[in-house]
């Protein structure tokens, strides 16, 4: 009670060190968001690609059908893979003429090539996993080429690892900051309390007691601080939506995470803090 | 049963060399006993061990039978919660009335809030302030602020009261008013050691006397001969060799 009061007590005594303590948590925060969400919505797309991701390989002309029915069951006893189905040129054909429409006509029947359609389970779908199926069929003589994934998957799961990558680190260097700055508030609230403290050590006040009010004030800028990077992420997430492209927002456990998340830098920064003005009183 | 007990009690500050050695002596129960010697003679430096602020570099110091030497921080603030401790500059907070520095020694070792408030007016009607509860200190003479340092470190009800000169910036008259005080709280039970310089008043007193010189005890009107010895600390405690 007597330490919540004192822990807003320190709002008043210095309003702009502690108002600077929330804002860089926020800051803080608002960087994990903000690439989160980059990574987050960048998942959400490559999960609806990878359902797709398939490999084709195109069957050499004139393969006798047993050769190919073989390799078929030899590829489907790949762990990695989900189906394997068998595209006769005919078939290729009619896919073709569907998926072209008004053009179908420019296919003469047994110019397309038939293939092993092979799609991988859910897991196996990233480009690494993805090329080296690729290349363990390519190795079938009557294969002639292999076609999967192409760049551009790559190029999205880069583009994921590096908004991650950037995100965490952006926001460690704010969190650094943020532990700096509630250690400076600390150090001020301390000073500005050394008498008390005296007198509350001498009257047997224990160390936990005369620690609370400090590293409560901490965790409460946190919370606040994760509130208002949540807030800032949400409106940058909205503001997006209406003028860019639809995008999906964390998850309440995510979002709670974050607030959390603040809430530890806070705790971290003024315990640490406390216990070394504390000792030097 | 003796409240402290020092026994070959040598203390070395890190910068400023040996300030007590060989000291020895024990402090009962309800007695009374003023420290006195020039300055810089160690009398800061017994009291600073008794309450814990430092800890004997050998010998060893037992308050209410716990070695001090081997006391974890938690035990320190248990100890202290059973001591007052009162200064020469009073060390009361500004920024609140006189009642609010009494309760605060109640409120952060966590007494229930409704045992605070007739505490504080006994140990203020005790000190003879009972009118001067919602002064501030600024809005009381030295003598009154002192009063006011005596009811907090009361307010827990201390086995032992320890003052280092607790006159030492009051005039004349405050200072009579102030032995007088811890006097009469000696009389209601409390033991009290009080550091002063005041020699004038202590001359011809009937309490005991621990004379202290370059870190030594130089007289200790306890161990003198029975003639001389002040009435109430004649008992002797030989079961009390062993601390509690
Ligand atoms: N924290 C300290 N660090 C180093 N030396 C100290 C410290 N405190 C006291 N001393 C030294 O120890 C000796 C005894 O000091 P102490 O304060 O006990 O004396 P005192 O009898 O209380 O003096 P006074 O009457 O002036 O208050 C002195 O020589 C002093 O300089
Ligand atoms: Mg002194």
């Amino acid at each position: 009670m007597m330490a919540l009061r004192e822990a807003f007590a320190s709002f008043r005594r210095a309003p702009l060190l502690s108002a600077l303590g929330v804002i860089t948590i926020a800051f803080s925060l608002f960087a994990f968001g903000l690439f989160g969400l980059v990574a987050v919505n960048i998942r959400d797309a490559l999960q609806s690609i990878e359902d797709r991701v398939e490999i084709r390989a195109f069957i050499a002309d004139g393969t006798p059908v047993e050769a190919s029915s073989a390799a078929m069951g030899d590829i489907h006893a790949f762990p990695e893979v989900l189906s394997v189905t068998y595209v006769s040129q005919d078939d290729a054909l009619v896919r073709a003429r569907k998926e072209l429409g008004e053009f179908s006509d420019v296919f003469e029947p047994g110019v397309l090539p038939a293939s092993l359609d092979v799609k991988l389970k859910p897991g196996y779908r990233d480009p690494t996993t993805v090329m080296a199926v690729a290349n363990r069929i390519k190795s079938y003589d009557f294969v002639d080429d292999v076609r999967y994934g192409e760049d551009w998957v790559a190029k999205l799961y880069r583009l994921r690892t590096i908004a991650t990558l950037v995100g965490t680190g952006l926001g460690l260097a704010f969190a650094a900051v943020a532990v700096i700055i509630i250690g400076a508030t600390i150090r001020i609230m301390v000073m500005a309390r050394a008498e008390e403290i005296a007198i509350m050590r001498l009257v047997g006040a224990t160390n936990g007691f005369i620690r609370m009010p400090f590293v409560l004030e901490g965790f409460i800028q946190g919370v606040m601080g994760g509130l208002l990077a949540l807030g800032l992420t949400w409106a940058t997430s909205t503001a997006i939506s209406h003028s860019f492209m639809r995008t999906a927002f964390f998850d309440p456990t995510l979002a709670t995470l974050g607030v959390v998340g603040g809430a530890l830098i806070g705790l971290f920064g003024s315990t640490f803090a406390v216990g070394r003005q504390l000792r030097r009183l | 049963m003796s409240l402290v007990r020092f026994l070959n009690v040598a203390k070395e500050y890190q910068r400023g060399g040996v300030a007590l050695s060989h000291a020895s002596f024990q402090l009962h129960k309800g007695e009374f006993a003023y420290l006195t010697g020039p300055s810089g003679s160690g009398k800061s430096t017994i009291l600073k061990l008794i309450y814990m602020e430092e800890r004997p570099t050998a010998g060893d110091v037992w308050v209410s039978g716990i070695s001090t030497r081997e006391a974890s921080k938690k035990e320190v603030s248990m100890i202290r919660r059973h001591l007052g401790i009162v200064f020469q500059d009073f060390r009361l907070l500004e920024d609140r009335t006189a009642e609010a520095n009494i309760a605060f020694a109640l409120e952060v070792t966590g007494t229930p809030t409704d045992m605070i408030r007739p505490r504080v007016a006994r140990v203020l009607t005790q000190v003879g302030l009972a009118s001067k509860g919602t002064s501030y200190p600024r809005e009381l003479s030295g003598g009154e602020q002192q009063r006011i340092a005596i009811a907090r470190a009361l307010v827990n009800d201390p086995y032992v009261l320890i003052a280092d000169e607790p006159t030492g910036n009051l005039d004349e008259r405050a200072t009579r008013g102030i032995f007088q005080l811890l006097r009469d709280i000696n009389t209601a039970g409390t033991a009290v050691i009080m550091a002063t310089h005041n020699l004038e008043l202590i001359r011809r007193t009937e309490y005991r006397t621990i004379e202290l010189n370059h870190g030594r005890v130089v007289f200790d009107s306890v161990e003198t001969p029975p003639a001389e010895k002040p009435i109430e600390a004649i008992a002797p405690d030989q079961h009390d060799e062993t601390p509690i």
